[in-house]
C-alpha cells in the first residue's frame, strides 16, 4: 500500500470536516498575520472547527495551492466548498455574508 | 512607491485591462517574517476591471493571481486583493 497522495488526503479533510482552514502555525498560535486574522474572525463567529498547519506538512502546503488553484495561504474551506482566503474571509465577514455560511444558511 | 510595486502595478494594469490599479508595497511591515526573509514582497492592490463583472470573489481573485502568477513564484510572497468592478468602484469612490 503505498501513502495516500496530498490531494487525497485535503480531499478526505476538507470532506469530513464542516469547517477547515488551511492555516500556518496553530489556531492557539499562528504564525502569519493573514493566518492570525483569519482565526480572529472564526474565533467571533463559531466555537469549534478544524485547522491544518500547512507549516508541519509540506505536502499539504504545496498540495493544498493545486488543489484550490489558489497560491496563498490561509485558505478557508466550509462543508466542502472552497470560501477564500484572508480578503474575501475579511470583506464576507465586515459584510456580514460569512456567519450564514458558517452556520450552513448561506 | 518601490520598484517593485511599480512593476506589479503595471502588469496588472495591462495584464487585466484594469481602469485603475493601487499598488502598496508593505514588505516593510513584515520584515523578520519567515516569508521576507525568503525574500518575497507583500503587496496590497486594488484592482478596478470590467473583467470582474459577473465573477465571484474567488473567481475575480483568481483571474488576478492567474495574471501575475509568474510574479507570485518570484518575487511576490503575499498579495493583499480588493477587486471591483467600473460600476462597483463609483459607488465607493
Amino acid at each position: 500500500m503505498s501513502e495516500p497522495t496530498a490531494h487525497a488526503r485535503i480531499q478526505a479533510l476538507v470532506d469530513g470536516n464542516p469547517v477547515v482552514l488551511f492555516m500556518k502555525g496553530h489556531r492557539q498560535m499562528p504564525q502569519c498575520g493573514f493566518s492570525a486574522q483569519v482565526i480572529q474572525i472564526l474565533d467571533s463567529l463559531i466555537p469549534e472547527y478544524t485547522t491544518v498547519n500547512v507549516l508541519e506538512d509540506p505536502e499539504v502546503r504545496q498540495g493544498i495551492k493545486d488543489f484550490s488553484n489558489w497560491p496563498t495561504i490561509p485558505q478557508l474551506y466550509v462543508r466542502g466548498e472552497f470560501v477564500g482566503g484572508c480578503d474575501i474571509i475579511t470583506e464576507m465577514y465586515q459584510s456580514g455574508e460569512l456567519q450564514p455560511q458558517l452556520r450552513g444558511e448561506g | 512607491m518601490s520598484d517593485r510595486s511599480e512593476k506589479l502595478e503595471a502588469a496588472l494594469q495591462e495584464r487585466l485591462n484594469a481602469v485603475h490599479v493601487e499598488v502598496e508595497d508593505e514588505s516593510h511591515l513584515h520584515a523578520g517574517h519567515a516569508g521576507a526573509r525568503e525574500g518575497g514582497g507583500h503587496f496590497r492592490a486594488l484592482i478596478v476591471s470590467e473583467r470582474f463583472e459577473g465573477l465571484t470573489r474567488v473567481q475575480a481573485q483568481r483571474a488576478v493571481f492567474d495574471a501575475v502568477a509568474t510574479e507570485m513564484n518570484e518575487w511576490i510572497h503575499a498579495l493583499s486583493l480588493r477587486t471591483l468592478t467600473p460600476s462597483q468602484w463609483d459607488e465607493v469612490s
